[in-house]
């Protein structure tokens, strides 16, 4: 009744549920109305189309950073730079729609190219570390995306402006917005970025399901001495994977920059795309259908959060909190998996 | 004379920053010498300032001027039960350790902005009203030069921080329970085979790191950020668990790496003052900790020797 494969797709469901749960549990013991407060959510991200723009064009970036994520791990690599990745992404993006004049056939693909390689620099230096030095990633991750917010700040601040907080918005010619879509959606700041982002997700899947690169991928990912044996150069498969990853994150901060913002300002923190690009990662079991259904999760319930404190009264964290335990659950599945496999013995 | 001020004013700053950093990078020492990585050093620094805040706010009146000492005990109780989530995931439900750290460190930040806004009815809190203030020590800080230096303007959690690394130092490398602990990090199965408890043995290891992020957290809440709000903890954690890969996963290397990291910190601002460093533009001094921590994992200051079964979940019976 229950094989591997039913197993494997339980767990991020039963994730979602028991983190869900908990959300409400939480609601009650503060007092309010769990009905009302999922239902605010509900309205938030789907009630009319103004909010259901919103919340694909909250979903644009996720599905891109949660695919970065995906890649990375499938090769066994962790790549907790998303982060500095989708920064860098963002600023490469901006600059090449501020700075030039070209009609927009070469300029947006351009500065789309130009976000995806600077992602991908950002992903090289790990990804080179750890294949030439056994540097282990999760650091060397960590340290580039506090890098990468200052560095970005800076060049706002002193290199594509003269000392402003915020660069000029990007060219008209370089910009994924559409009063097509804007007008069919009540003037929410939806953008044609979401077909690049579900493109990239078909990328991703063929590359790591119908090539040969993608094998040598996923089977360094699943055992690294094995690969080696087989023949296959496992520092530049990491290396590779890290680079890729890298322009998939690059391509979630063009989004932001030259979809929804069409600017890039001095961030006093984080923007938390390429962290929650982890979370949509884990509950998609790392594959591009599942990344791309828990990209919709997570975006619904953060935009639809911002309208539980006005028509609850609940206050907005509580979806961090309901997305923190989610992850718990996913990262804890052996427990999940444990309690499935009881069932089984006893339904023997 | 002028030179000795300015020495005293930069060393001064670089403690301040550095204290919380050190309480936290030791609790990361703990539990990384026991095998179980933490990310969360973060989120339990968030824990630790949340808990601080809000004891000090609230019981203010009834402790006077304990308030402070009695705040950071909480917290560092409070944190030590929170990372307990971290210990039951990835020790008894062998989840990935990174994972599950990362899981911490959203929840802390959840759960303080969720209170937050449900006590407090807004964003932040309000500033404290019994922090942490700096003195001068009686006596030694009339030495000639060395009272100038060391024991003038210091706040008592910075003598706190450098005392407990040395009591670190002293539990892991000389006690029995230190042994244990660091060969519960090193090779699990023989460890169990000799009788020791490993999960016991790493439990205590990440509740202590819980306690002492919790102790830098609150540390860094009643002596800098004086409030809880989403910007109080950003990246102190993430520097604490660089501290402690800089320092070699030892009590002291880790102290001498969060001494850095502080001096680093407060460079980018104090440099105004220094005329040396006036004309360094200051995005070099922000970046320059985490690039130093590239440098020393790369192995150019030095290779170091991570705990063997680091991040590997023991199970008992597996070969």
């Amino acid at each position: 009744m229950f094989s591997n494969r039913m197993v494997n797709l339980l767990i991020p469901i039963i994730s979602v549920v028991l983190g869900l749960l908990s959300g409400a549990i939480i609601m009650l013991v503060f007092g309010y109305n769990p009905i009302a407060g999922f239902g605010a959510l509900w309205n938030g991200a789907f009630g009319d189309a103004y909010f259901l723009g919103e919340t694909i064009r909250q979903v644009t970036p996720y599905i891109l950073s949660g695919l970065a994520v995906a890649f990375a791990l499938r090769s066994g690599l962790l790549n907790i730079g998303v982060e500095g990745q989708v920064f860098v992404g963002w600023l490469a993006s901006v600059w090449i729609g501020v700075a030039f004049e070209l009609p927009m056939i070469i300029h947006l693909p351009l500065a789309i190219i130009a976000a995806a390689l600077a992602g991908a620099f950002w992903g090289f230096i790990p990804g080179i570390l750890k294949a030439k030095l056994g540097v282990h990633e999760v650091i060397v991750t960590i340290m580039m995306n506090y890098i990468a917010l200052y560095v970005c700040n800076s060049f706002v601040r002193n290199v594509i402006t003269d000392g402003a907080d915020r660069t000029d918005n990007i060219a008209a010619t370089a910009s994924l917005q559409s009063e097509w879509l804007a007008g069919l959606t009540f003037y929410s700041r939806i953008h044609y970025g979401f077909i690049l982002a579900i493109f990239m997700a078909l990328v991703m899947w063929f590359v790591l399901n119908r090539t040969t690169r993608g094998f040598e991928l996923r089977s360094v990912g699943f055992n690294q001495h094995a690969s080696r044996y087989a023949g296959m150069n496992v520092s530049k498969n990491i290396i590779l994977a890290m680079v890729i990853s890298g322009a998939f994150a690059g391509l979630a901060g063009a989004m932001e920059g030259l979809g929804t913002f069409g600017f890039m300002s001095i961030k006093s923190g984080f923007t938390n795309i390429g962290f929650d690009g982890i979370a949509v990662a884990l509950l998609g079991a790392n594959t591009a259908l599942g990344v791309v259904l828990a990209a919709f999760l997570f975006g619904t319930l953060k935009i639809g959060a911002l309208n539980m404190p006005t028509e609850a009264g609940v206050p907005t964290e509580l979806v961090e909190i309901i997305i923190a335990l989610i992850i718990f659950f996913v990262a804890s599945s052996y427990m999940i998996r444990w309690v499935i496999l009881r069932f089984k013995k006893e339904g023997k | 004379m002028e030179f000795i001020d300015i020495l005293s004013r930069i060393l001064g700053s670089a403690i301040l920053f550095a204290s919380p950093l050190i309480f936290t990078a030791l609790g990361g020492v703990f539990s990384e010498r026991s095998g179980v990585i933490n990310i969360g050093l973060e989120g339990l620094m968030v824990m630790g300032a949340f808990i601080g805040v809000v004891f000090n706010l609230t019981f203010y009146e009834t402790f006077g001027s304990f308030t402070p000492w009695m705040s950071i005990f909480v917290a560092m109780a409070g944190s030590a039960i929170f990372a307990l989530v971290h210990a039951l995931a990835s020790i008894t439900f062998r989840a990935d350790q990174v994972v599950s750290g990362v899981a911490i460190n959203f929840l802390a930040l959840g759960i303080g902005l969720f209170l937050t806004k449900q006590w407090y009815d807004k964003g932040q809190t309000d500033i404290i009203s019994r922090p942490f203030y700096s003195m001068d020590i009686p006596v030694l800080s009339k030495i000639p030069i060395i009272g100038d230096l060391f024991f003038t303007g210091w706040y008592l959690t910075s003598y706190l921080a450098i005392f407990l690394a040395f009591v670190a130092w002293f539990f892991i490398y000389k006690t029995p329970f230190g042994l244990r602990l660091r060969s519960v990090g090193e090779h699990p199965m023989a460890s169990d085979t000799n009788g020791i408890n490993v999960y016991k043995m790493r439990y205590i290891g990440v509740m202590i790191s819980g306690a002492l992020g919790g102790l830098g957290g609150s540390v860094y809440a009643l002596t800098i950020a004086l409030n809880f709000s989403h910007a109080t903890i950003v990246g102190q954690g993430f520097m604490s668990l660089a501290a402690v890969i800089f320092g070699k996963w030892h009590p002291l290397g880790a102290l001498g790496a969060a001494i850095f990291f502080g001096f680093a910190q407060s460079l980018s601002i104090v440099s105004s003052d220094i005329a040396l460093l006036e004309n360094v533009p200051q995005i070099f001094l922000l970046i320059a900790p985490y690039v130093l921590t590239i440098l020393a994992l790369a192995g150019f200051i030095g290779r170091a020797e991570a705990p063997r079964s680091l991040g590997e979940a023991y199970v008992k019976g597996n070969r």
